[in-house]
């Protein structure tokens, strides 16, 4: 098989990872609506911490758009890719100061005092880090791999394939956190 | 990848395979190993139907401890029969082992393409189904025994561990098993997509595909739309059960004990789950009428008719499956306009099946018709579409529906409609492309035999249903002896149950030809069945990469039959069109 024509399939099977990937959110969000329609509904603040964290997933994004650039002119990427490692790691942190923050308002995932409401926002943002610890795995990777300089400009599906999935777990965040803080 | 063949070790050729064609065979076996299960659990519960609670020979197959004292079935673990069955029949034999086979052996072969994009996903996809196997297979085992509640899973039975003993550890592995199927259907699934859009080779546009590979891209799309939302709904169920939570349980109680759960709605639960249900069915349903497309053709000697609107009809069957799955739901209270909607966009699913109906009918019309067992079988599910459309009519239709809800009448339909054409169509699948897989033919004559009997056995266990279903005999109930009202039907439970029995001996012969043929049978020659498609210019000996040199380069869609002014009444695909000639 031509390499080029395996880049293209392999690229797209990630898209089509996504699409399947946006269903199954698609499936709990519109279980919230579903649910939250029926009432016995508990009101509550979101979290001060997702919107920093929704800021720090924003910034780990802009930050891999430099990555083609830099690897265009063959500079260094590690440096970029190590910092948007650490900005996930920061963003999972923010998640649990964040879900720390609910039971301090007591909301919980499950319990005696708890509210489906409550429930379904463990269960969506629990679900994005579990995809976002998939994030991580694939920057671990692409960082030793940028360390060692085996990428190039004609060699580099792997970090093609973890920018485009990290640039979805962001869209996907905006998303829920949007979809959460307004609905 | 490599483009020619290579040195194999045993592991790598039959256990950790990336080889499509041998992933195929796995997934063959193991759904027909399945299948077999699945059938031996409808022949006991069938057997306890005709004889309430009395012993038969057929229990001693059960694990201990699933009989009452008297020796016959215990009621739990006739539903978890029910249960088992359905799971098993669904997802295992024609979701696995109907995709998961033809799709992975014919989508290369057929566009010419060396394997799928990824040998390592597709490797992955079998192994998850097999592990899900493993852990399915392995709830038998457990005391309090395997998922009771039905193949649907409704909660609050599936939800609260404490309800029935089928709600334990059964049901959570239940929940872990198909967990793992899901994610080796959306591996396969990306896999099947991603390669039919790439791979194809030279001068094989979309126009030129096979109806099988068209079937088999759009009940690819179908699966990985649909199944994420079941993996959502049985997450939210998974909470439900392990953590407490309510998303499906609101104010239940068990033993005097009255359970936290507030604000749940079960109804929630069947809104997710029929949104994969149903286009289920045509995940099911769609390789099978792939492969009728196929079967049709090669042996009627003629053009599939109106190959466009073939392609249209799949489309179009396949984005009402999105809009309709309210019709699994007309008895939960839903508001009467909106059953009235979903009515209507079930029934709107008759016009693209006519479609299809109608072009087979015309495929064979004033054919020359060579009657192999695989013709037979693609006939045959054609025909069981028509029969089991027809009570589609009626269930989907909600002021019919309620009349009929959860009796016989529904059992009857969807093993028509949905079981009856797709085990069809594999069957006549496995019958067509047997040589391709094994280099030897099957035996005719035990196809014919396994032909009608299975045809005669089949009708004979759905048919008389609908009568059962229509004197308001209610699906899953342990035995229909215990209400006078129903006494006069016993005579016909008895009747299904005969012919229940007599078609799994019939599959007995399936498996005998199956088997003996791939070791004892005679040796194929290349093209056995004078086809048009790519698969039949690769070698008979198997090798990893499909073509020994250069790809094949198409020329031709792949229904050039009795073409006037051929030299013979099929060309291949990779002929050249002959000066003037037109294509199709």
């Amino acid at each position: 098989m031509k390499k080029s024509i395996k880049e293209k399939a392999l690229k797209q099977l990630l898209w089509v990872g996504i699409v399947s990937i946006s269903m199954f959110f698609a499936g709990l969000t519109s279980a919230f609506i579903v649910r939250k329609a029926e009432g016995n509904w508990t009101e509550f603040i979101l979290p001060d911490w997702f919107i920093a964290s929704t800021a720090v997933i924003i910034l780990s994004s802009l930050l891999l758009i430099f990555v083609k650039i830099r690897l265009r002119k063959g500079k260094s990427i590690f440096n970029l890719l190590f910092t948007t490692l650490v900005l996930g790691i920061i963003f999972s942190y923010f998640q649990f100061e964040g879900w720390g923050q609910l039971t301090n308002q007591g909301i919980y995932l499950t319990g005696e005092g708890s509210n489906v409401a409550g429930s379904f926002l463990y269960v969506l943002t629990l679900s994005h880090l579990v995809h976002l610890a998939g994030g991580l795995i694939a920057l671990v990777f692409s960082s030793v791999k940028s360390k060692l300089n085996l990428y190039s400009i004609d060699n580099c599906l792997g970090l093609d394939l973890t920018i485009n999935y990290w640039h979805f777990l962001t869209v996907l965040w905006l998303y829920l956190f949007i979809f959460l803080k307004f609905l | 990848m490599s483009d020619h063949h290579h040195k194999e070790t045993f592991i790598t050729k039959y256990i950790f395979s990336t080889d499509h064609k041998m992933i195929a065979k796995q997934f063959l076996i193991t759904g027909m190993f399945m299948a077999i299960i699945g059938m031996l659990m409808s022949a006991i519960f069938r057997v306890q139907l005709a004889n309430p609670g009395e012993y038969s020979i057929l229990y001693e197959l059960l694990p201990g401890g699933w009989l009452n004292e008297d020796g016959g079935l215990n009621p739990d673990k006739y539903l978890a029969l029910v249960t088992m069955h359905g799971t098993i029949l669904v997802f295992w034999v024609l979701t696995a082992g109907l995709s998961g086979t033809f799709a992975n052996f014919l989508i290369p072969l057929q566009i010419g393409a060396r394997d799928m994009a990824s040998g390592f996903i597709n490797m992955l996809s079998y192994w998850f189904f097999f592990i899900a196997t493993v852990v399915l297979l392995s709830s038998l085992f457990v005391e309090s025994g395997p998922a009771s509640g039905g193949w649907t899973i409704y909660p609050p039975l599936s939800a609260l561990p404490q309800a029935i003993p089928g709600s334990g550890t059964g049901m959570t592995l239940w929940l872990y098993s198909i967990t793992l199927f899901v994610v080796g259907s959306l591996l396969g699934g990306l896999n099947y997509i991603v390669t039919i859009l790439n791979l194809r080779t030279k001068g094989m546009s979309m126009q030129r595909l096979p109806l099988t590979v068209w079937a088999l891209l759009i009940t690819a799309i179908l699966g990985v739309l649909s199944f994420p939302v079941l993996l959502s709904c049985g997450l939210l169920l998974l909470f439900d059960r392990s953590f407490g939570t309510s998303f499906y349980l609101s104010d239940i109680i068990i033993n005097g004990e009255a359970l936290h759960n507030v604000g749940g709605s079960p109804i929630l639960f069947e809104h997710l789950f029929w949104f994969l249900g149903h286009p289920e069915v045509y995940i099911i349903l769609l390789p099978a009428l792939g492969i009728v497309s196929e079967v049709i053709a090669v042996n009627s000697r003629k053009p599939i008719f109106g190959y466009k609107a073939m392609v249209g009809a799949l489309l179009l069957i396949a984005f009402l499956s999105f809009i309709v799955w309210g019709h699994h739901m007309f008895m939960t209270g839903m508001n009467p306009f909106l059953g009235s909607v979903f009515t209507f966009t079930t029934l709107l699913i008759a016009i693209p099946s006519a479609v299809k109906v109608f072009n087979y009918l015309a495929t064979l019309w004033r054919a020359n018709i060579r009657f192999t067992p695989a013709m037979l079988f693609a006939i045959g599910t054609v025909s069981a579409f028509i029969t089991g459309g027809l009570t589609g009519l009626i269930l989907g239709d909600s002021a019919l529906d309620i009349n009929v809800h959860d009796t016989y009448f529904v059992v009857g339909h969807f093993h028509i409609v949905m079981g009856l054409s797709a085990i069809y169509g594999m069957f006549a699948g496995v019958y067509h492309w047997f040589p391709k897989m094994y280099g030897k033919m099957m035996n005719k004559t035990l196809g014919y035999v396994h032909f009608w009997g299975t045809f005669i056995c089949a009708y004979g266990v759905f048919f008389p249903m609908h009568f059962l279903g229509l004197a308001g005999l209610p699906r899953r109930y342990y035995t229909n002896s215990s209400f006078p009202m129903f006494d006069g039907l016993a005579d016909i439970n008895e009747i299904i149950t005969f012919f229940a029995l007599a078609g799994a001996i019939v599959q007995a012969i399936f498996i005998f030809n199956f088997f003996y043929s791939i070791f004892k049978g005679t040796k194929t020659t290349a093209n056995p069945w004078k086809s048009n498609t790519l698969e039949w210019t690769t070698p008979i000996e198997r090798i990893h990469g499909n073509w020994p040199g250069e790809l094949p380069v198409v020329t031709r869609w792949a229904y050039d039959y009795s073409k006037p002014g051929m030299d013979e009444d099929f060309v291949m695909q990779n002929v050249p069109l002959k000066e003037g000639e037109k294509e199709h």
